[in-house]
């Protein structure tokens, strides 16, 4: 068996071992996997931009927010279906992304997380002053209605937790295959290679630029779709979620599943949404306990949870 | 080397020890544990959405003192058709994300009865779309205008404290005929100091009054002196709904541009509460006027039923803690936590409520609630229920500071905070 179909055997038994759980899991646990595979997806879009493409955005909750709002104004104010509320908040991100990938690009290192953290910081600050439309930081309850799902004639309802969960994983598995295409492609070995040497590929006459603006592009709009799903799926939309704290989540799950793997964003953010959940229980230090398993777990692990499994056991996963 | 695989199965009991005991690990783990549904003599069980962690924390840890406090009472008391009460706190980081990971945490897993307490919007707004999926009542502790703008769902319900757009509209009346009829207000510039905006202004304009300038501070803003000479010289009254950490520096920053000769000041005690008055820089407050929810400072002339509630959440008479005379309490808001447990219990004996089958009897039982008289029950004052819109209505209290303290000087009518309802709950279906 060829490194490749290993690696399309893996995340295909992934795929599937998810959409068992949803028969297995307790009730509460199966909830929490519906938010986890879509902020799993949010990760992914932030990893093809840090971990394969080297470029440390501190502004991904603009992408992210976009999506939200794009979808959560048109179904809140317009009254749009779920599809075209999904799109239009696809098209935010992806729209954003063009402007200020032109913008923010012309820079890198420590001044690339400034400019994306400032036009993170400025959608932000609208969400808030615009409260007539968004209802700034209190934010806004989508309507039942908005959320039914016309698909091959036969209606759903997003408040279904079955529904939900499917959507959920279908989102996560069109974006993990996609995704793993992507990085295996010359696209995403140009990506990596300007990531470890973005003079030798300028020298080598790649269009460096081009192809940053291309992996920033295709971040956001996975993280858009992430932030739509989200509004539809569990029928919030508010400013939290433009907030820096949700620029620095998506890097943190990175780090912790593994920058530069396919599986790592979605290891990471499970890891850590059960590393509050379960300490939480305990603790209400539980930041503290959170904090400390995550220097552990960066000291003996620094490639991250399938940094280290690729490492130690598993070369060809990508 | 010895290969322990076996031929066959290919797990040694090494092995599958190993995968039992990591099996049993995750299964012993909280996350995992299964709660046994409530039987009838079993206690009922309230899940508490408390701000332990987060901007919200100051608060939580009042809101939780008083829900303890309440529930002892009422467990002491025989509890709720003879059952006790069972407090189930889980953290909601002051965040909308979390917070509505708690509720699903407390419906399918802890299986609570029903689930109370939050004060924040945010979260209160975040929580409201899962709280309507899984069908679980809400009961809030909040002010938000939320639940009263008939945007969430029948499940949310705010019975024990009034919300801003009451609050704002009972105070207006009082400014306009004793401090002055030209107004300006200064507010944060995001949905907690647009609301006191859209709402205040109408109310004083009612009154012959009008606001003459609306100076908006961005959230990010550390310093004010470059807004504070915008304030019109015809000012009368400056309105102040700052709140977060800055609102030291805003206040101090206002005393050193107006020294002794500004306009009349009145504020909202949310930008000062659980902040002790004698606090460093805010002398220029003596004098000034506060809305407050109840009073934090014991008042001369309080009722035995308002002494017995300070009493038995542990309040000093300067409004801080019996334990420790610097833990100032959020006494504006906290006694909402009272109210709406007994509002609860009041429901739960009404409707005969049993268990989760009942829970839509128990929200009509609420619905059908209108006057709660001022008493043990409810220490901050009378009480008027609208069920359509699911907001309780109430009296407000006017305080002025003297020598420090708060003394309260004017108490509102509910009257004075009604207004007409925008939405009908009862009208949706459960």
């Amino acid at each position: 068996m060829t490194p490749g179909t290993k690696a399309l055997w893996v995340h295909l038994c992934l795929v599937v071992l998810l959409f068992a759980l949803n028969f297995l899991l307790p009730e509460y646990h199966r909830g929490i996997l519906s938010r986890v595979m879509v902020l799993s997806v949010f990760a992914m879009g932030y990893n093809l931009a840090f971990g394969y493409a080297g470029m440390l955005s501190l502004g991904h909750a603009m992408f992210f927010a976009a999506g939200l709002y794009g979808a959560g104004l048109t179904a809140y104010h317009l009254g749009w279906s779920v599809w075209p509320a999904f799109g239009a908040g696809f098209a935010a991100g992806t729209i954003l992304a063009v402007i200020a990938g032109i913008l923010a690009l012309r820079t890198k290192g420590v001044a690339f997380m400034i400019v994306t953290l400032m036009f993170a910081q400025t959608f932000y600050l609208a969400t808030l002053y615009f409260t007539t439309y968004t209802r700034g930081e209190e934010g806004l309850v989508l309507p039942q209605s908005a959320r039914a799902l016309s698909l091959f004639g036969i209606s759903f309802s997003l408040t279904d937790p079955t529904v939900r969960y499917m959507l959920a994983l279908v989102l996560l598995a069109l974006v993990l295959f996609a995704l793993l295409l992507l990085v295996r492609s010359s696209f995403g070995r140009a990506l990596v290679a300007i990531r470890e040497n973005e003079e030798r590929m300028r020298m080598l006459g790649y269009d460096v630029f081009a192809n940053k603006l291309s992996a920033l592009i295709v971040s956001a709009a996975v993280c858009a779709s992430a932030g739509a799903a989200y509004a539809l799926l569990f029928g919030y939309a508010g400013s939290g979620f433009a907030s820096i704290q949700y620029s620095i989540l998506p890097l943190l799950w990175v780090l912790l599943g593994g920058a530069a793997t396919t599986l790592g964003p979605i290891f990471g953010t499970l890891f850590m949404f059960y590393a509050v959940d379960i300490t939480s229980s305990y603790t209400d230090a539980y930041m503290v306990v959170v904090g400390l398993a995550l220097i552990l777990l960066i000291l003996y692990f620094p490639k991250g949870i399938a940094g280290a499994i690729r490492e130690r056991w598993l070369p060809w996963l990508p | 080397m010895v290969d322990h695989r076996k031929a066959g199965g290919g797990i040694t009991r090494r092995i599958a020890l190993k995968t039992f005991g990591a099996a049993a690990g995750v299964a012993a783990a909280p996350g995992f544990v299964r709660y046994a549904q409530t039987q009838s003599s079993a206690p009922i069980k309230i899940g508490f959405q408390c701000h332990r962690t987060g901007i919200g924390a100051a608060y939580g840890r009042w809101y939780e003192r008083v829900t303890n406090a309440t529930v002892k009472l009422i467990n002491d008391a025989g509890g709720i058709n003879g059952r006790p009460i069972e407090i189930v706190t889980e953290d909601d980081g002051t965040d909308p994300k979390r917070g509505s990971e708690v509720i699903e945490k407390f419906a399918n897993q802890h299986k609570v009865d029903l689930i109370y307490g939050t004060l924040f919007s945010h979260v209160v707004v975040g929580s409201a779309p899962i709280v309507g999926e899984l069908k679980i009542p809400y009961y809030v502790v909040s002010e938000g205008y939320h639940v009263a703008s008939g945007k969430l769902n029948r499940y949310c319900i705010q019975p024990g404290i009034t919300d801003v757009k009451a609050q704002v509209r009972s105070v207006a009346p009082w400014i306009a005929q004793n401090l002055g009829k030209k107004v300006t207000l200064i507010f944060p510039d995001y949905a907690f100091g647009h609301d006191h905006r859209d709402f205040f202004e109408p109310a004083i304009r009612s009154q012959g009054g009008e606001v003459v300038a609306k100076i908006a501070i961005p959230p990010t803003e550390t310093s004010f002196t470059r807004y504070i000479p915008q304030i019109p010289r015809e000012t009368d009254v400056i309105y102040h709904v700052m709140v977060g950490p800055s609102v030291l520096t805003f206040v101090k920053e206002l005393g050193e541009f107006f020294g002794s000769s500004g306009p009349q000041l009145f504020g909202f005690i949310d930008s000062l509460e659980s902040v002790a008055l004698d606090s460093p820089g805010l002398e220029f407050l003596e004098g000034s006027h506060f809305w407050e929810g109840m009073p934090r400072y014991a008042q001369p002339d309080q009722p035995d039923y308002v002494t017995f509630y300070r009493e038995a959440v542990g309040l000093d008479e300067n409004g801080a803690s019996t334990d420790d005379s610097r833990d100032v309490s959020a006494a504006a808001h906290m006694f909402g936590c009272w109210e709406t447990l007994y509002v609860i219990k009041a429901a739960m004996e009404a409707s005969g409520y049993r268990g989760p089958e009942d829970r839509a009897k128990l929200i009509e039982a609420t619905e059908a609630m209108t006057d709660m008289e001022a008493g043990r029950e409810h220490p901050q004052g009378r009480k008027l229920f609208n069920g359509k819109i699911h907001q309780v209505f109430g009296e407000q209290y006017i305080s002025q500071v003297k020598s420090g303290k708060l003394e309260v000087v004017h108490r509102t009518s509910i009257e004075d905070g009604l207004y007409e309802p925008e939405g009908d709950y009862t009208a949706m279906p459960f």
